[in-house]
């Protein structure tokens, strides 16, 4: 029996798509869309922008609270930082 | 948690694969065009019993059968019941035992009657993917070297890979850690090391890689209707290459089940 990837799909999917809309970007956030490179300690991710650049992104308190898993391969959107555009926040998964 | 297995549990692993193998060799004599899966999964349950197993998928989440019974354009995890099988259908079975504490899961995808030329290759394709997979378990691969050589092999052909989802490894239930896609890159994810059991099972659709899970919670149906095929062996990891758990005395198209002359060394 094939294994279902990732934890709770469909909820966890709700909960996402609400979490995308009501997430307010703090201070004038970049947004852009990216892809899971690789799993790091403590919750942070690489992530590989669709520009090409690889940053290091850590996971928002409201998708760690709805118990989103995220794998390599993923795409997901994140928020950088103006000042500091080699490190993001995570805020959804899509799909 | 990711479990190595002794050469004792392996040897128990393999008793109860050794069920499941012959159950399911029964189970792909008896399909005919006319019958209903659930005549298919009252047969499989009889006959892990009988062989003093249990039906590990029966009650497994709240799962009614003792195998999957998927036609056509359902992928996996479809429900036995009173659907009549017809000529031409694809019928996929998996089925898992488990025997005095170990889980063996297998699963293969046969034809009802006559098939078409395209639903053919679906499924020799398929069981190539499978083959394929199968020999990337050398000791010292990555568990990405089995996705990667999987995904690669189907999409030559055009088809899909499923990614929601995956292989598992297996042990004392079902689903162990680590989770196997039938995708990915080489030479990344875990490393494979003797001992560690997976459950390798490429799930290949005629036409795109998305999927759609039924009302009923459980049966998974490519999202553009076309057909799916599914292949599954439990096969361990061992210092002399993979060994395959679920092997069935009786094959198909041996011609496409590579691993086969190497029986001997598991018998």
């Amino acid at each position: 029996m094939a294994r279902r990837r990732g934890g709770r799909p469909a909820r966890a999917k709700a909960s996402a798509e609400k979490a995308a809309k009501t997430a307010t970007p703090k201070e004038e956030a970049i947004e852009v869309e990216g892809m899971i490179v690789e799993p790091l300690p403590n919750a942070m991710f690489r992530v590989e922008l669709t520009n090409g650049h690889r940053v290091l992104a850590h996971v928002s308190g409201k998708i760690r609270m709805h118990f989103i898993r995220i794998l390599p391969g993923d795409r997901v959107l994140v928020e950088l930082s103006p000042y500091d555009l080699t490190h993001g926040r995570i805020t959804y998964r899509y799909k | 948690m990711i479990t190595l297995k002794s050469p004792r549990e392996i040897e128990l692993m393999r008793r109860s694969g050794k069920i499941t193998s012959s159950v399911l060799t029964a189970l792909i004599k008896a399909v005919r065009p006319g019958m209903t899966t659930s005549e298919l999964d009252r047969m499989a349950e009889e006959g892990i019993r009988q062989a003093g197993g249990v039906p590990t998928f029966k009650g497994y989440n709240g799962f009614p059968g003792s195998i999957c019974a998927s036609v056509n354009d359902e992928v996996v995890h479809g429900i036995p019941g009173t659907r009549i099988l017809r000529e031409g259908d694809l019928l996929s079975i998996d089925i898992g035992t488990t025997l005095d504490g170990y889980v063996s899961d297998s699963a293969v995808t046969v034809p009802v009657g006559t098939i078409s030329a395209q639903a053919r290759q679906l499924l020799d394709v398929t069981q190539e993917c499978l083959t394929i997979g199968v020999a990337q378990m050398q000791a010292g691969k990555r568990v990405g070297d089995i996705g990667a050589a999987v995904q690669a092999h189907a999409e030559r052909h055009g088809y899909g890979v499923v990614r929601e989802l995956v292989g598992h490894g297996v042990g004392r239930s079902m689903h162990e850690e680590p989770q196997v896609p039938n995708y990915g890159e080489p030479g990344t994810g875990m490393e494979l090391r003797p001992g560690l059991v997976l459950a390798v099972e490429p799930m290949i659709t005629q036409g795109g890689p998305r999927i759609r899970i039924l009302g009923d919670g459980w049966t998974v149906v490519t999202a553009d209707g076309k057909l799916a095929a599914h292949f599954e062996h439990t096969i361990a990891v061992t210092e002399s290459g993979p060994k395959i758990l679920t092997l069935r005395d009786y094959a198909e198209r041996p011609e496409i089940e590579r691993y086969r002359p190497a029986r001997e060394a598991i018998a």
